[in-house]
Formats: C-alpha cells, structure tokens, sequence
C-alpha cells in the first residue's frame, strides 16, 4: 500500500483524519499515485494539479525520502521506501505569503 | 415576522448574520470553510434556503459549495448518493471544474505581450431569479460559467471572451468577471463587468454579447478617447423595476445609462472622490443609491479618515455624507466591489463589509449605521436575503 499524506485542508476536504493509503498499479509513478488518489478522492480533483492541463498547483510541493520530488515529471516512479510503504509521498502546500 | 440573513464572504472564512426585521440583534455563525477565501455566496430568490459558494485558495483551487438549509450544512454540489462515487462516497467534483471553452486564446499581458487564460478562481456567483438549478459564474481570468444542475456542471459561455477579448488586460486585482446582473425582465438579457475591460450585455442568454462602454473616459489609462473595451469597471446595479437604468462605479467616475448601456454619462456630482468599489441600489427607491467614495487609485481608503457613504435620491449628481455612527476619525480602510447589498424590508437595510472586518447595518436607508461584527478577517462581499 502507498502511504499519501495530504495537507491540513485536503485533509478537510476528503474527511480524512490522517495519512491515506492507496493501492497503486506498478509503475508506482507520481502521476500513478496522484491519478489513484483522485479516483479514491475524487473531491480532491483540481486541488493538486489543475483540472484541465493536470500539471502540478504552483504552490503545491511533493516530498518523500527528504527529496523534493516537486519538479520531477509525472512518469518518474517514487523512491522504494514510499513503494514498500515504509515511507508516505508528502503532498505539502507551499509556504507562501508572509 | 420578517428576517434577513446576511452572507459575508472573508479572507478566512464564511459567516452568517441572522436578525429579525429591526435589525438590532445578531446571531453570527462562522467561520464556514475557516481558513479560505470565500469569494462570495448568494442565495436562490426561488429558494432561499439555497445557498452558493465560492470557496478558493492560492494553494489548493477552486470549490464550489452549496447548501440546501440556508447554510446550516455544506456540500460540493453533486453529493447526492448518486452521484458519489469511490469507496469513501466522494463528489465527483465537476462541481469545481471550471475549464475554457475551446482554444484557450489570449489576452493582453501587463508588458503587451499576449497571454494564455488561465483560471484563477471564481469571484462571483448569480443563481437564476427562476430556476434554483441554474447558476452563474463569474471567473478569473475572465468567463462566465453557466450550471443549469445546481453546480454539479458548469460550462462556459464562450462567446463573451471573443468581444476584443486579446485586448483585456488584467489590471492590479486581476482580469475577473466580478458583477453579473440578469435583467428581471427580460430572461435573455444578462449584464457583467470584467474590471479593466469593461461592461457586456447579452441580448440572447449568452449566445452573443456585446461591449456597452460608449461614454466611458478613462483618459489615464486609454488615450483613445473611443476605446471600445479596457475600462476599468468596478461595479454596476439596478433596480429591478428599471433594468435599462444602471449605475456604475468606474475605477474614476460614477456613471449612469438609462438605455441598458448603450451610452453612458457621468453622475460623480459633488462625491469628495469619484473612485470607490461598490455601488447600490435602494429596494424601493429607484432614484435612490450609494457609493462609498475612496481617496484615489493609490490609498484604498476613505478621504481624511471619515468613513462616508454617499447617498444621491436623484440617481446621481447631489450626493449627501452619511456618517452617522460611522468611524470619522482615523479610519483607513477599504469597501471592496462586491461588499454592499440591500434587504427589502421597510425602510430599504443597507449593509456593507470592510476590509477591517467590520460588516455595518443601516436599518433606516443609510441614515444611521451600527456594527453587527467588528472583527472578522477582511470581507470580500456581502449579500443580504429578505426572508419571509
């Protein structure tokens, strides 16, 4: 299972209390893990990445294993800790602002 | 007896103010959606108990929510058991996909240049004054959607973006449709306001529109005289007994058309400022309305620290300050574009929100004013239900 931890308003949105876990086909990409918890979620369309192009919300960040996965592609598959569920994929919303 | 329930859209968060028809005391309840932006709400005139929201974030996008018990509970339209779907019983959310139609096009960038439409968020949200399934809304960057299921769906209405819109340039706030009025009197008839593009009317429910800016100046920030689209407009009503009749509050000047915007003149009179946000209409006076005048275009606030709303009875031009327990001293504040409205009752309620977080009640035509909250986060809008 893919273990996912979602920020403190999609938290919210989903109505779930803590991290969620996902079954995802292999390969277990970024785009895999998001397009999973979009079709479990799917309240959550459009929060991540944008509804109509898919690309990534500019104040959204991906992070799993201490690595900023933000800006890698959709197709690059995860880190093994985050495949074996060892570790979650962070979806973190940016600190912006001031 | 008569209530009202007051939609104040924040920075933060949505709240409801509920009275009995004196308007003296208040129940709040809030924030709703705490932490977000909330746009703006307005409730069905067929069902008031019906309530849209536009609930949007710069991190996480655009939520539509609706509530069917006049804001007690909260949902993304589509949430019927029908319409869940996943092993959790989601929405689907279509109720947040807003998405252009057909090529996306271009708009005027701030260095010239041309730039793709992009969605940002939703601004304003109008339910038909017939049908409570049928919504519209009005969004960054600047299009008009249309629901005709409650806001499970929406689609847009194309055809406006292609009235000059490669030469829309978003101005400070953004490039958004922030005002859409239906003409009670004609179902066909539609008007909006894009700010820095202008005002549009539709004669035929969307399908065409035209620009309606004849008589507009706007000399420091279009030299051409004659500029058919660019104006900066803030805010345009009506009275609903007079749809051809409109009053505008332009980025500079407050302006009247007495034939559905096919021209306009200047009714700014003896107003200390002639810039401001928002602009209404008295429920029973049609001669009757208010501005709420702002130093200029580079201090968003009142003139010399006096909290002021302007009242003319002669549809522009003679202006009275009202001030009567308004802050006159110190108040640096701002009234932005959708955060005044009216109730029906008798004598007309004229509310306004703040930036400041305060939400103020005239029960009396403007003629004194009260605080119903004085601290909430900044307020976006304010819309005001009549109930029965």
């Amino acid at each position: 299972m893919i273990r996912v931890a979602l920020p403190y308003h999609l938290r919210n949105l989903a109505r779930v209390d803590t991290e969620v876990q996902l079954e995802v086909p292999s390969p277990v990409t970024l785009q895999a893990v998001l397009d999973a918890l979009e079709a479990r979620y799917p309240v959550l369309r459009g929060t991540i990445r944008d509804h109509g192009t898919l690309r990534r919300r500019p104040f959204i960040r991906f992070f799993a294993c201490k690595e900023d996965l933000s800006l890698e592609p959709p197709e690059t598959v995860l880190p093994e800790p985050v495949i074996t569920g060892a570790e979650p994929l962070l979806i973190i919303g940016a600190m912006a602002g001031g | 007896m008569s209530k009202v329930r007051v939609l104040v859209g924040t920075k933060k968060g949505a709240f409801i103010l509920t009275s009995d028809g004196k308007r003296q005391n208040w129940d709040v309840s809030g924030p709703h959606f705490a932490g977000w932006e909330i746009y703006h709400m307005k409730g069905s005139p067929v069902e008031p108990d019906r309530i849209y929201a536009s609930q949007t974030s710069g991190w996480f996008g655009q939520i539509t929510q609706r509530s069917d018990d006049g804001g007690k509970t909260w949902n993304p339209p589509g949430s019927k058991p029908e319409d869940l779907v996943g092993p959790d019983g989601m929405p689907k959310a279509e109720s947040n996909k807003f998405v252009y139609e057909g090529e996306v096009g271009t708009h005027k960038w701030y260095d010239g240049t041309q730039h793709p439409w992009e969605f940002k968020r939703i601004w304003h949200l109008e339910p038909s004054l017939t049908d409570p399934d049928t919504v519209y809304a009005g969004a960054e960057d600047a299009a008009i959607f249309k629901s005709v299921d409650g806001g499970k769906t929406w689609k847009e209405l194309s055809a406006l973006r292609r009235v000059k819109g490669d030469l829309w340039q978003p101005g400070a706030g953004g490039m958004a449709v922030h005002t859409i009025i239906l003409d009670p009197k004609n179902a066909n008839r539609i008007y909006i306001a894009i700010s820095a593009a202008g005002a549009f009317r539709t004669d035929d429910g969307g399908k065409t529109w035209r620009a309606i800016n004849q008589g507009l100046k706007s000399q420091f920030e279009l030299p051409d005289p004659d500029a058919e689209v660019g104006h900066c407009v803030h805010r345009i009503a009506l009275h609903p007994s007079r749809p051809d009749v409109l009053f505008m509050q332009k980025h500079w000047d407050v302006m009247r058309t007495d034939n559905a915007g096919d021209s306009w003149r200047e009714v700014s009179g003896n107003l200390p400022s002639d810039f401001g946000f928002p602009i209404d209409v008295h429920a029973h006076e049609p001669e009757t309305i208010y501005v709420v005048p702002i130093k200029n275009d580079s201090e968003h606030f009142p003139p010399d620290g006096k909290l002021r709303v302007y009242r003319s009875r002669s549809g522009g031009n003679e202006w009275e300050a009202l001030t009567k327990g308004l802050p006159q001293k110190d108040c640096y504040l701002n009234v932005l574009r959708d955060a005044m409205a009216v109730d029906s009752l008798e004598p007309c309620g004229v509310y306004f929100g703040t930036s400041g977080g305060q939400v103020y009640v005239s029960a009396d035509s403007g003629d004194s004013w009260n605080p119903i909250v004085r601290d909430l986060p900044g307020v976006l809008s304010v819309e005001v239900q009549t109930l029965k």
